[in-house]
């Protein structure tokens, strides 16, 4: 059940764009999960929903962005999409590979019903 | 309707802690692992073998993570080594947080290596950086040789893999080599120790090995 931390991570992450505008709301905020992240949309959902209740993100919507395993070889240079969890090139056969996706655990994008005024506020 | 584009790491308040440890343990030339496992599997045991053999050579720390009691800590401080316990009071997994305020509880400055031992589980731990060196998970001969299959994540993030309880395979439906191709399947670079913790087999060639990374 990490997956309540990372509700909580994400709503913490959206609240630092907002305004002090009351009538400012989050409609939406889109997250990419790599598949190598163990984590649940069922549960991410579910946790996030709670958490949101009665809250200035009441009706914002989590909107999940999959992102599939990639490998590069080291040897051959083929870039393969994994849909197990076998970490091999699939063309020369080679364990030597980088993964170049599939670890993502970001909050990408905020879309606001009003506009903001605060704008790119870092932590 | 504005659109923000954000790309900020969920996980990042956790990242910056986790960084903050290892700038510390660093300076102090601490060697410090991430143990993790199922629950019931040996880590614990693990850590006294570990402690039992290393004690009189190197200076040893431990941070314990459960969810409930502090059971752990009281085994670990019995051996005379600094111990600090982590109560996630439900808690699935150790973040940085709690590893920075469990050191702050221990004399930590003269270690030569911490020891962190997760709460038992083969899933959410995977993903949180604690600041340690290295990760190494630990799997007994009663869990089966399929679950490096089923927690891949668990097993891709490790450098090392303890297989344990190896005293026991002539009574469990478990085969040593099976959990070692199923392991490097998923990470080739793996490095795998075999260990029991009531015979003590393959300890020493496992203190070898921290021996090796604590004086590099």
């Amino acid at each position: 059940m990490h997956e309540l931390s990372i509700a909580q991570e994400i709503i913490s992450i959206a609240e630092h764009y907002y305004s002090s505008d009351e009538n400012e709301h989050v409609k939406s905020i889109k997250v990419k999960i790599g598949k190598l992240q163990n984590v649940l949309p069922d549960s991410l959902e579910f946790c996030f929903n709670a958490l949101i209740q009665n809250s200035k993100m009441e009706n914002a919507k989590m909107v999940i962005e999959h992102i599939p395993i990639k490998l590069e070889c080291n040897s051959c240079a083929d870039i393969s999409e994994q849909e197990g969890f076998l970490f091999a090139c699939p063309k020369c056969g080679s364990s030597s590979i980088t993964v170049i996706s599939g670890n993502e655990l970001t909050v990408s994008e905020l879309e606001f019903e009003d506009s903001p005024t605060k704008q790119e506020v870092l932590p | 309707m504005t659109l923000i584009t954000v790309e900020r790491k969920v996980l990042e308040k956790n990242d910056v802690v986790a960084n903050d440890i290892r700038a510390k343990l660093k300076e102090h030339k601490i060697f410090s692992f991430n143990l993790l496992s199922s629950p019931g599997s040996g880590k614990t045991s693990l850590v006294e073998r570990t402690i039992a053999q290393l004690k009189d050579k190197i200076a040893i720390g431990v941070i314990e993570g459960d969810v409930q009691t502090d059971l752990d800590a009281q085994r670990i401080d019995v051996l005379g080594v600094p111990v600090a316990q982590i109560v996630t009071n439900g808690g699935c997994h150790l973040d940085a947080g709690l590893v920075r305020d469990a050191l702050a509880k221990i004399d930590y400055a003269n270690l030569n290596v911490l020891i962190i031992e997760n709460v038992g589980n083969l899933v959410c731990p995977a993903g949180y950086d604690l600041g340690e060196d290295t990760k190494v998970v630990l799997l007994s001969t009663t869990e089966g040789d399929d679950k490096p299959l089923k927690y891949p994540a668990m097993f891709r993030n490790a450098s090392v893999l303890i297989i344990n309880k190896i005293d026991l395979l002539p009574y469990v439906n478990c085969s040593v080599q099976k959990i070692k191709e199923n392991a490097l399947a998923i990470n080739p670079d793996l490095k795998i120790f075999e260990t029991s913790c009531t015979t003590d087999a393959g300890i020493s060639d496992w203190c070898n090995w921290i021996l090796t990374q604590a004086n590099q």
